[in-house]
């Protein structure tokens, strides 16, 4: 062999190992969808903390490069570093380090002084259970039925632990379709709360919450925990990390963890989270039939949601003293998107009656929707798994 | 401090060794081959002999070296499972496979003893320490050559139970499996119920449904029950302080709520100008700002942008 063929011929050989040689349509169309991802977080400022790590996760994971090589890159090669990092995904223990840090971020305040706004966040998981009907008609077996429709809980960290049991390779579409919906919150659910709602029934005006004390904060998360988790142990994961975190907050004398947990931790597992699984979505794993019908399937399962707390409150409207009735705007925030969709049901309020403000009352279903999709995905696991 | 450390180190110890003792005890006999007619499972040597299938009934791995298998009542520690191979734990759920051949020096699963066909055989495991027994079973001797004796279902039934245990003869419906599953299941048998009894998903959505109200409404009920209580604690405290003629602050009357609290604030500091005490108080620290280009943060690489 001459020089001249020998640098030729690792030339060629290199050339085939580049992305330029081994790239597909399905690549290119997965990341034109990474960098609509990041648009949407720099430029419409959609939930940018996940939609950003998502979207260059997307980027990541689309790379084309040449799988038979063996060069241990890509994130579904064993013992790969992005392998490594996405275990955290797989076996599903950054979602319990999540609720973690939301525990310590939560202040469960407006649920403890107003008790009865739990049964908004109880009523809001039907979307889940709608969902899941719907799902199996379109042909999904139950357990695969069960992952997807855990993204009416708008619960990324839930749909993510759920869908790693239950139905591993549905996650990376089940992600994505959760973490985006929930940046779509102020899109989707406006037009369902007016839809919903007469224009007398957005000016009830609730009375202010009263203070709670700290020993009630303090109870809070440990009732809290051992009631749920005796109803539903296969949520411990889940509710014992939210409630654990709680109560690092409110016990008062673990500053310092509660801190790191709500700041340090989360941020971090954060940008593992959302980067793996934006890396996850693979163009030979993701783009299929599956995945257009789990994007259906998550939209549905919101807007079931959504529409179910609004409902819901009418409901509980009727049976409830005229001094106590509770604005039907909050019942979208039974869905669990902290704080998004408490703000929706803020700002919705302040457009009718610029003086009436409602985040707060809808601080109360909107944590209590973080546990009744943490119940909820406890229920389908035991069920399904 | 050193009798402190000392039960310190006993109760630490107590605890790993109640905790290993715990695990040891999911250790399970889960079947039994007398007579190895060649029909079954052949070991590293080519040889057809009797074995003893144990299944690991946890849900972690379980180590298992300094076990002792033993078929004779009167000798616990007959064979004890050799330390040293990593090939003695067991993952969670699954098996191990001991030959019954009386040829210890093959390696660490063949046995030192081995089992006579056509009498009843005993078989047991015992803990590390050849009191603690962890399982036994007698393998009756109406067991034919090529027949095994196994759990109905894997790891499940106790310790000594024979009614948890049938004779397999290797046909389709009495298969014998060694290192396998005593029941072998292609599919998830919660998920075909729910396939074929809840298709349309009904059924779980009410069930579902009524399992999270349940939960959040017992939580609901709880924080209730605990708001009264300490409303009623507030009031007798309260009452007290009155008896005793002491002022009462009342921080919780209905009317100052943040909102009024924060009204009356923003109302006090536009009309009166009323601040807190910075206005009068000097503070004096001593800035240094030893300016230079090369320092200067506003050309350093770590700025962030800001939009």
């Amino acid at each position: 062999m001459s020089f001249s063929d020998f640098i030729m011929q690792n030339l060629q050989e290199f050339w085939h190992l580049t992305g330029f040689y081994n790239a597909t349509w399905e690549h290119m169309v997965m990341l034109v969808v990474g960098l609509f991802f990041i648009w949407l977080a720099i430029k419409k400022n959609f939930e940018p903390m996940l939609l950003v790590p998502i979207g260059f996760g997307i980027l990541i994971g689309n790379i084309p490069f040449n799988t038979t090589a063996g060069l241990e890159i890509g994130i579904y090669e064993e013992g790969s570093v992005l392998n490594i990092l996405y275990n955290g995904v797989s076996a599903g223990w950054y979602p319990p380090l999540i609720f973690l840090g939301i525990g310590a971020m939560t202040d469960f305040s407006a649920l403890i002084a107003n008790p009865k706004l739990m049964l908004i966040g109880a009523a809001a998981q039907f979307g889940i259970f709608g969902a899941y009907m719907v799902a199996l008609l379109l042909g999904f077996a139950p357990d695969q039925a069960g992952a997807i429709a855990i993204i009416g809980g708008a619960d990324g960290p839930t749909a993510i632990f759920l869908s790693s049991k239950l139905a591993p390779n549905l996650m990376g579409a089940i992600a994505v379709s959760a973490y985006s919906y929930m940046a779509l919150v102020p899109v989707i659910q406006p037009p369902l709360m007016r839809l919903f709602t007469t224009k007398k029934e957005r000016l009830i005006k609730m009375k202010p919450a009263r203070a709670v004390s700290q020993n009630e904060k303090i109870i809070f998360p440990i009732v809290g925990m051992i009631l749920t988790c005796f109803v539903v142990p296969s949520g411990i994961p889940l509710l014992g990390m939210l409630f654990f975190g709680n109560l690092l907050r409110e016990c008062g004398v673990t500053n310092r963890l509660a801190k790191t947990a709500s700041n340090a931790l989360t941020d971090i597992v954060t940008i593992l989270l959302g980067m793996t699984v934006g890396a996850s979505t693979q163009a030979s794993e993701f783009l299929t039939g599956d995945t257009i019908r789990i994007f259906l399937l998550g939209f549905m399962a919101f807007i079931i949601a959504s529409a179910s707390g609004v409902l819901f409150v009418k409901l509980f409207n009727l049976v409830l003293p005229k001094s106590k009735k509770i604005n039907p705007l909050i019942g979208n925030a039974g869905v669990s998107a902290v704080p998004m969709s408490a703000r929706i049901s803020n700002n919705l309020g302040l457009e009718y009656d610029p003086s009436n403000y409602l985040l707060m009352h809808a601080m109360g279903p909107n944590v209590a929707g973080v546990i009744g999709s943490a119940v909820a995905a406890g229920v389908l696991l035991g069920f399904l798994a | 401090m050193k009798k402190r450390l000392l039960t310190l180190l006993v109760v630490t110890l107590t605890c790993v060794a109640a905790i290993s003792a715990q695990g040891r005890r999911g250790l399970r006999i889960n079947e039994v081959m007398i007579a190895n007619d060649s029909t079954s499972v052949v070991d590293d040597f080519g040889k057809y002999s009797a074995w003893v299938e144990l299944f690991n009934s946890t849900f972690g791995p379980l180590e298992i070296s300094s076990v002792f298998l033993t078929n004779d009542r009167n000798n616990n520690t007959l064979y004890p499972v050799p330390l040293g191979d990593v090939n003695t734990e067991i993952p969670a759920r699954q098996h191990i496979l001991f030959w019954a051949d009386g040829e210890p020096n093959k390696g660490t699963f063949h046995m030192n003893f081995t089992f006579t066909p056509g009498e009843d055989n005993y078989v047991a495991i015992y803990d590390a320490n050849g009191l603690s027994l962890i399982d036994e079973i007698v393998i009756p001797g109406s067991l034919k050559p090529g027949q095994s004796y196994a759990r109905k279902v894997d790891g499940e039934g106790g310790t000594g139970n024979a009614d948890a245990w049938e004779i397999r003869d290797g046909s389709d419906a009495m298969y014998i499996t060694p290192s396998s599953n005593n029941i072998i299941k292609s599919t998830n048998s919660k998920v075909d119920m729910f396939a074929e009894q809840d298709a349309r998903g009904g059924g779980m959505a009410v069930m579902a449904m009524c399992i999270v109200f349940t939960a959040l409404l017992v939580l609901a009920i709880c924080f209730n029950i605990i708001n009264k209580i300490g409303a009623n604690i507030s009031r007798k405290r309260k009452i007290k302080a009155l008896a005793e003629g002491e002022e009462v602050e009342d921080h919780h009357k209905e009317q100052d709520s943040g909102e009024v609290i924060a009204a009356i604030a923003a109302a006090l500091a536009e009309h009166l100008d009323a601040h807190d005490r910075e206005n009068t108080v000097l503070t004096i620290n001593k800035v240094r700002r030893a300016y230079s280009p090369w320092s200067s943060k506003i050309y350093g690489l770590r700025e962030l942008p800001r939009r």
